[in-house]
């Protein structure tokens, strides 16, 4: 089993790194948001991963906190660039 | 290798394929709209495949938090991308050639919001 939770967290790395490519190269502030919350988002994958790993149900938490705290900051800053953006 | 374990590697692997290719396309797509696709859809999917495949491996009460969080992300990955797509849309950031039809020009010419419809995108 420990193949598959190392072949797992390879892919979610190779996938972080394609977001990291974004969010260095994104032109616009959205892009960075976006890519932002898919970063997010992979974490969650990694602590959930992690969580099978150990078989205990206890940094479950920890995984729920970040999906929420993800949310929440990737809605109030592109409701922040909403009315920035408009004059580039 | 449990039934259990088979389920749980085919469902991890198939989650992490999923938000690669989710980052893929969030590298490849030419706008932003196009990237919201790919930043929501298979990521809320690999999201879901790998916290069953987790869920599957614990008692049920944690099973039943994981699900939690997945049923959250469910819920919010549509609240972002539509947060995200109107930024978008009025900051002008969208190409318009893409656009086979643009159903949102209408109703912000009538209303007095701001958005590029009235005045020229100034991407």
């Amino acid at each position: 089993m420990t193949v598959v939770f190392t072949v797992t967290l390879a892919i979610l790395a190779a996938a972080g790194l394609l977001t990291m490519l974004r969010l260095l190269r994104g032109p616009t502030t959205l892009d960075r948001i976006t890519a932002l919350d898919v970063l997010v988002v992979l974490i969650v994958c990694g602590g959930a991963v992690y969580v099978a790993i150990n078989q205990d149900g206890s940094n479950i938490p920890l995984v729920a906190a970040v999906a929420l705290i993800g949310f929440v900051g990737s809605a109030t800053a592109a409701r922040l660039v909403e009315r920035g953006e408009r004059h580039r | 290798m449990t039934v259990t374990d088979v389920v749980t590697a085919v469902l991890l692997l198939g989650g992490a394929l999923s938000c690669l290719l989710g980052a893929l396309g969030l590298v490849r797509f030419p706008d932003v709209p196009a990237r919201l696709q790919a930043a929501t859809k298979p990521q809320t999917l690999g999201l879901l495949l790998i916290l069953v495949g987790t869920a599957i491996r614990l008692e049920f009460e944690s099973a039943a938090t994981l699900l939690l969080v997945v049923a959250f992300q469910i819920i919010t990955a549509p609240v972002i991308s539509q947060i995200v797509g109107r930024s978008a849309y009025r900051a002008g950031t969208m190409r318009r050639d893409d656009l086979v039809v643009d159903e949102l020009a209408d109703p912000m010419a009538r209303s007095d919001l701001p958005g590029p419809a009235r005045d020229d995108p100034s991407s």
